[in-house]
């Protein structure tokens, strides 16, 4: 083995790599943010929706949690441009990362919400509230907190998965990394950068949804314990 | 341009063998390399444990894809053919490995605490008491997550299709090529995936409701 690694080309490639990272994280931030949208409405309605609605929902979330990323992100990307609805690499990322996100939203959104205790459901009634806002303000929040470790790791992951839209060439991180090692041809160096850089976003994303939840859930932050 | 037959999904469901294969090769391969691991983690002898953690953390935070671009590169540095099958093989046991050690960790500290008492009162070595008390348990704990893992894996080894290698994504892609009919294609990709998947989950689900009913 007489391997030499040369990270020389980082000289004037670093500035792609942090272009990459950046629409690495603008991707997977709107898809956590829209993702977390879809599947607590969904949750909400395979939790108190018709028997429907809950079938639908049902399907959604097996459908998308039995089929690879990358076949979603393909039906999103060729297939519906096969059908006449041409979108930017780039926005059907976007697409396909917030359906996935939503469907493993919902699972454990509704895990959350069904953990709620009926007592409290009756006291929002008593109070008079209506449906809509005993969901709002006594399910949601406390069905959140308790669910919040395993939302914050399937957010993490999916940034770890955002590296599969590069196969449809949206230019975040991994698809920088193709285009740099075959300019340069250093392909393990770089990869090796690569997975460093997703290493620290990890950490990144994992300190930024502590962060969050510290802001959240404030009742958690003055006692130290779970609802 | 072709035009789409029955041939193409033939062709679909023999490379879909070839997505079995390399769904069993890193299920092993996770299999072996992952118990050691998770044995590691509750070790006794702190650097093992520190050794097996780093692993983990360190493949639990790199995408798949970029494990799987560095083996594929990595074996042609150190003088090896570039076989898809071989770095796909080898990336998708470090996955699952670090996954599977994992949850098999927490299965094994779900085992009562006081079962290992027990076993050192009969005066049970370690090597003993993990073969005879802890891990007979463990299994049992350890078979509706592991099933739902497989899933994962399933799923995952469609990324192989990047270096190169022929399973069912690679298929649908080489036929979407020649045929172009996009939308249909990886529909009927996406199925087979599903009939490959959905089983596994449902077989999850009612193992662990089974496991639930007897508490």
């Amino acid at each position: 083995m007489s391997y030499k690694f040369d990270f020389a080309f980082l000289a004037d490639k670093w500035p792609d790599f942090v272009a990459g990272a950046w629409l690495t994280i603008q991707l997977t931030i709107l898809s956590i943010a829209f993702g977390f949208l879809l599947g607590t409405v969904c949750a909400l309605a395979r939790v108190y929706g018709g028997s429907v609605l809950r079938r639908l929902v049902g399907s959604y979330v097996e459908t998308i949690r039995n089929t690879p990323l990358l076949i979603q992100i393909f039906i999103v990307y060729f297939g519906l441009s096969s059908l006449g609805l041409k979108l930017s690499a780039e926005v059907s990322a976007v697409i396909a990362l917030t359906v996935n996100m939503g469907a493993y939203t919902t699972e454990i959104m509704r895990a959350g919400i069904q953990s709620v205790q009926r007592t409290q459901l009756e006291a929002a009634d008593c109070l008079g509230l209506t449906r809509l806002q005993t969901i709002l303000h006594v399910v949601l929040l406390p069905a959140m907190e308790r669910v919040y470790p395993a939302l914050a790791s399937q957010g993490v992951l999916l940034m770890l998965a955002s590296s599969i839209t590069s196969q449809i060439s949206a230019e975040e991180l991994t698809a920088t990394a193709n285009l740099v090692q075959s300019d340069t041809y250093r392909s393990f160096e770089v990869y090796l950068i690569v997975a460093v850089v997703y290493l620290a976003l990890s950490a990144l994303y994992r300190l930024g949804f502590w962060a969050v939840g510290q802001v959240l859930f404030q009742r958690r932050r003055r006692l130290g314990t779970p609802l | 341009m072709i035009q789409l037959s029955a041939n193409h999904l033939l062709y679909l469901l023999e490379a879909a063998r070839w997505t079995v294969l390399l769904s069993l090769i890193a299920f092993l391969g996770g299999a072996v390399v992952g118990l050691p691991l998770a044995l590691m983690r509750l070790s006794k002898i702190g650097l093992l444990r520190g050794v097996a953690s780093g692993y983990i953390q360190l493949i639990q935070g790199t995408p798949l894809l970029i494990v799987l671009f560095l083996s594929y590169f990595g074996l042609g540095i150190l003088g090896y053919k570039l076989i898809p099958l071989i770095a796909a093989g080898i990336s998708l046991t470090l996955y699952a490995a670090a996954f599977l050690g994992e949850i098999w960790r927490g299965c094994i500290e779900a085992v009562p605490r006081t079962q290992w008492e027990a076993s050192d009162c009969l005066g049970l070595s370690r090597v003993q008491q993990y073969a005879y008390v802890i891990l007979p348990q463990a299994v049992r704990l350890a078979i509706p997550p592991t099933v739902g893992f497989m899933v994962q894996i399933v799923k995952n080894t469609s990324l192989a299709s990047v270096i190169g290698f022929v399973e069912l994504s690679r298929a649908g892609q080489i036929v979407n090529n020649s045929t172009f009919e996009p939308f249909v294609i990886f529909a009927s990709v996406g199925a087979i995936y599903f009939a490959l998947c959905y089983p596994l989950s449902i077989a999850a689900r009612t193992l662990e409701r089974r496991a639930h009913a007897g508490r």
